[in-house]
């Protein structure tokens, strides 16, 4: 997030999109739900199906599932026309010149052709961008629905488009803010637990940053890029990948296309998987290590608004579990490397001065925060008090760097023989693969297993009862699954949350990538469904 | 700024506080029972009456706007009198039965009733009876507890945004209760729990520590401390166990809601959240609160599993690392280095993905390595 969960309840504008924020992250949906009610917020919500935030919101925009950038750009649209730009950021803080190429393009999404597209009237197109460029602050917050299609960037890179154009970037209630979907997804990347970075993000093709790291570690390092999760995927199927090493993942269930998945790691020569249980992916292992929980081991989660906080042991794992930091310097040392840090305060120290983003977090100093204080990076050194908001006065690269994109279709369109759009996600009782909350005995009693959300008139169409099981069919594969008749999604559109190994979901989800970011088109696949 | 007077000491604080804000921030404390600060002001239990001088009326600090200048008594005989009456009040109507009730040496109630000696009240009038509502798994309801200071009503309205519970009945037998005596899980509670952790009394209660995680230990000390009329955290102190709380971030969304784990015997008894600390203000959801069963689950991996034959053997540490080092080492050496994958975890912490990446990076000399960012 360019802004904190702090800042969202003094925006007077919020567009969230591709967010289900009340269930997926409760507590954002709180600070959201505040700014309605006692901030005076308007709240727009781009959405296919009927969420809760529906129920706060000034105007909910029903968009057809992967017609994200039309919406955008619709919007831009409309606030060029009227005039709602602010000129004045654009002059000062954007390149001129990328601000006209915007123009250009956007000049075609007229609201009646993007009506078109997505099937959102109009009329509340040209309200929605009126609401939201004329407030005198505004945040857009979204997650997983913008960044699971083919064209995940495109839809973040215009979410961007629009904050700049409305001098939304830099100032409290502002930003455009991704709301990262696991506890550390936002620390991981942070450390490069990515292919293409070190920590802070150094690409591992600058020879400066590599040289740094190898004086560091003792070691010459690879220098090119290395494979996503995906493409390893990919490569163990194709016998490129021999072995692996799968700390607390769980790509049996999480990726797209599982049967694929299941392929890939079943061809491998070598298969080693550290977690806390016998997941579905251990069980296809080689060799299973036990590990510790978060609650018995210490170290630091970075939160979706980049707050680096503690996490801390309250008792020793079960049995002969071991935290990750010992088990993975017993593996280096036995391979001929002995990893200077081990214990978590002082990996974070070595990581502190590696990377400037952190470069002033220490347990200690995190230990001796008073309570109620937060230390969001970057944070460079041991006085700096910490960056709530990002971009104030200028951009990473300097100055603003508009990057108009024309709407692209999902990859999979609906036809004769799978006539539906299928959407996954989260449900509030769960958490993704369920690894962790379907073992808690009170949330299965509230949500036992899972369901495939259809439409009254859908139901009816293809004969599909409340409660019943039903077949939901793709070019993927199949899964028996209770239906669960609803107005909360519309015609034509079928939505399955993704935690239940016994209904999954990514048996059927289509796992081509977005070219850049080489994330899944979780949310968009053609589907069909009939009764079992 | 302005500048007030408290008890004789001279306060400072930003315009628009309450008096309760500027005593709470100068470390003087008045008693309340509706009061909680993620909630707008209520001024229901009256609790918090304050003089102020030249005020014709006493005023309720959780309310009233301090003006600069004011001089405020937060205690004198009067003041003290007539809270020890509001206390015998409620306790008239309150089974006074702390021994045994799990909000014993945090109940607000309790504290109060110690500290101004009332045991049993001088009041006698009709008791309520009701029946106990635990219909679900997670929020049980005992409504003779209940002292309707409207905390449940409008934590659920305020903050949670949803409303479920609002006064039903009416008169004598009126309580905060879900429309037409729904259980819960028929509306659209979310099961967070905020209700739990703003009620003061023990009328609303988490029941999965209630009822199925019982814990003799714990028993003991809810009884400790109606015995000695101590609070949790003293009674904890005395006993030499403050070290039962552990301070964490949890483990699930991107929201890293501050928890704090209270363990007895090597298990989660309970989850609270700090109040004005962190993303979530004291807040948490349903996960954060009661999804925790599963680290002491029977199904976690406690010993290295080898396969061998197609089937899954325990191993000890040794022979389980020496396979991995020599599997790994030997591809590494016979194709190279890129033919070995690293997953590393977006669960797991900044200083474990650290020393994966360096794994990846430094021993096996690879950039194969990721995570699910993008799941
Ligand atoms: S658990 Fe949450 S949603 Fe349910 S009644 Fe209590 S506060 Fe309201
Ligand atoms: S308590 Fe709920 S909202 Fe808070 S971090 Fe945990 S899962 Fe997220």
């Amino acid at each position: 997030m360019t802004n904190t969960m702090d800042d969202i309840e003094t925006a007077k504008a919020i567009l969230v999109i591709g967010s289900n924020t009340t269930e997926c992250h409760p507590i954002i949906g709180l600070r959201i739900k505040k700014a309605v009610m006692n901030n005076e917020c308007k709240l727009i919500v781009a959405e296919p199906k009927h969420i809760r935030l529906c129920y706060y919101a000034d105007r909910w925009l029903q968009l057809k599932p992967g017609t994200d950038v039309a919406l955008i750009n619709g919007l831009m649209n409309v606030i060029i026309a009227e005039g709602l730009a602010d000129e004045e950021f654009i002059n000062n803080r954007c390149e001129c010149d990328r601000y006209d190429e915007l123009k250009e393009l956007v000049k075609s999404y007229t609201p009646e052709k993007v009506e078109e597209i997505t099937g959102v009237p109009a009329g509340d197109i040209r309200e929605a961008a009126r609401t939201f460029a004329s407030a005198e602050n505004a945040a857009i917050i979204y997650a997983m629905g913008i960044t699971q299609h083919t064209t995940g960037t495109d839809n973040v890179v215009t979410l961007a488009n629009l904050a700049m154009m409305t001098g939304n970037i830099g100032k409290p209630g502002t930003g455009v803010n991704p709301l990262r979907g696991q506890n550390n997804v936002q620390g991981a990347c942070d450390v490069g637990a990515l292919p293409n970075v070190l920590t802070g993000y150094k690409p591992v093709t600058d020879a400066e940053t590599r040289e740094k790291f190898e004086k560091a570690w003792g070691v010459k390092l690879p220098e090119e890029v290395g494979l996503t999760a995906t493409e390893m995927m990919e490569a163990a199927a194709e016998g490129k990948i021999k072995a692996m090493y799968i700390v607390g993942e769980n790509p049996m269930l999480s990726d797209a296309n599982i049967r694929h998945a299941e392929k890939a790691l079943k061809n491998l020569d070598f298969l080693v998987v550290q977690d806390i249980f016998l997941t579905e992916t251990a069980e296809l292992a080689d060799v299973v290590l036990p590990a510790a929980s978060f609650a018995e081991k210490e170290g630091t989660f970075s939160a979706t608004d980049r707050r680096v906080q503690r996490v801390r042991k309250a008792f020793e794992p079960p049995g002969e579990a071991r935290p990750d930091n010992e088990i993975v310097a017993d593996i280096a040392k036995r391979m001929g490397y002995e990893m200077e840090n081990v214990e978590p305060a002082a990996v974070m120290d070595e990581i502190a001065s590696l990377t400037p983003q952190y470069g002033g977090y220490s347990h200690a100093r995190l230990d001796s925060l008073p309570d109620g204080e937060s230390l969001h990076w970057p944070c460079t050194d041991a006085e700096h008090p910490g960056t709530p908001i990002l971009h104030t006065t200028v951009f990473t690269r300097g100055k603003g760097w508009f990057a108009p994109v024309e709407w692209q279709a999902p990859a999979e369109q609906p036809d004769e023989e799978y006539p539906l759009t299928l959407t996954t996600g989260r449900v509030l009782w769960q958490y993704h693969t369920g690894t962790m909350t379907r073992k808690s005995e009170g949330i299965n009693e509230i949500d036992p297993n899972g369901k495939v959300w259809i439409s009254p008139d859908d139901a009816a169409k293809y004969g599909v009862e409340n409660g019943k099981k039903a077949v939901v069919t793709t070019r993927r594969g199949d899964i028996d699954i209770e239906a669960k008749v609803t107005e909360r999604v519309p015609n034509g559109v079928i939505f399955i949350p993704f935690h239940y190994t016994e209904a999954a979901a990514n048996v059927l989800t289509n796992d081509v990538v977005d070219p850049v970011s080489k994330v899944p088109e979780f949310k968009v696949s053609a589907a069909r469904v009939k009764a079992k | 700024m302005i500048k007030v007077e408290i008890d004789g000491k001279a306060c400072e604080a930003p315009q628009g506080s309450t008096i309760l804000d500027i005593a709470k921030a100068n470390g003087i404390d008045i008693p309340t029972l509706c009061y909680d600060p993620r909630l707008s002001p209520y001024g229901a239990c009256r609790l918090c009456l304050v003089e102020v001088e030249g005020a014709r009326a006493l005023l309720p600090a959780c309310y009233a706007k301090a003006d600069d200048g004011m001089v405020i008594q937060t205690t004198n005989e009067k003041l003290e009198r007539i809270r020890k009456t509001l206390v015998e009040l409620l306790v008239s109507d309150h089974p006074m039965e702390c021994q045994g009730c799990s909000k014993s040496g945090r109940c607000e109630l309790q504290r109060l009733a110690d500290k101004y000696g009332v045991t049993e009240s001088t009041f006698t009038g009709e008791v309520h009876e009701y029946d106990l509502h635990r219909e679900n798994p997670f929020v049980m309801r005992d409504y003779n507890k209940c002292i309707m200071c409207g905390r449940c009503i409008r934590i659920c309205r305020e903050v949670q945004g949803i409303g479920v519970y609002d006064f039903i009945n009416r008169g004598f037998k009126a309580v905060p209760g879900t429309p037409y005596d729904k259980p819960m899980q028929e509306t659209p509670c979310e099961f967070c729990g905020q209700c739990i952790s703003t009620c003061p009394t023990g009328a609303i209660k988490a029941r999965p520590y209630e009822d199925r995680g019982r814990v003799a230990a714990l028993d003991m000390l809810r009884n400790a401390c109606a015995y000695f009329k101590m609070p949790e955290e003293d009674m904890m102190k005395a006993l030499g166990l403050e070290g039962w709380v552990t301070r964490t971030t949890c483990a699930y969304c991107g929201c890293g809601c501050q928890l704090d784990i209270h363990v007895i015997d090597n298990k989660i008894v309970e989850i609270t959240s700090p109040l004005m600390v962190g993303s979530g203000q004291g807040n948490l959801c349903v996960k954060g609160r009661f999804g925790y069963d599963f680290v002491s689950s029977s199904e976690r991996l406690t010993k290295p599993l080898i396969r061998k034959k197609g089937k899954f053997e325990e191993a000890e540490w040794d022979e389980a690392l020496d396979l991995v080092a020599k599997k790994l080492s030997e591809t590494k050496k016979k194709s190279c280095p890129d033919s070995i994958g690293v997953f590393s975890s977006a669960r797991a912490t900044n200083e474990d993905n650290y020393l994966v990446q360096k794994f990846a990076r430094a021993v096996i000399g690879t950039n194969n390595v990721d995570h699910c960012a993008r799941l």
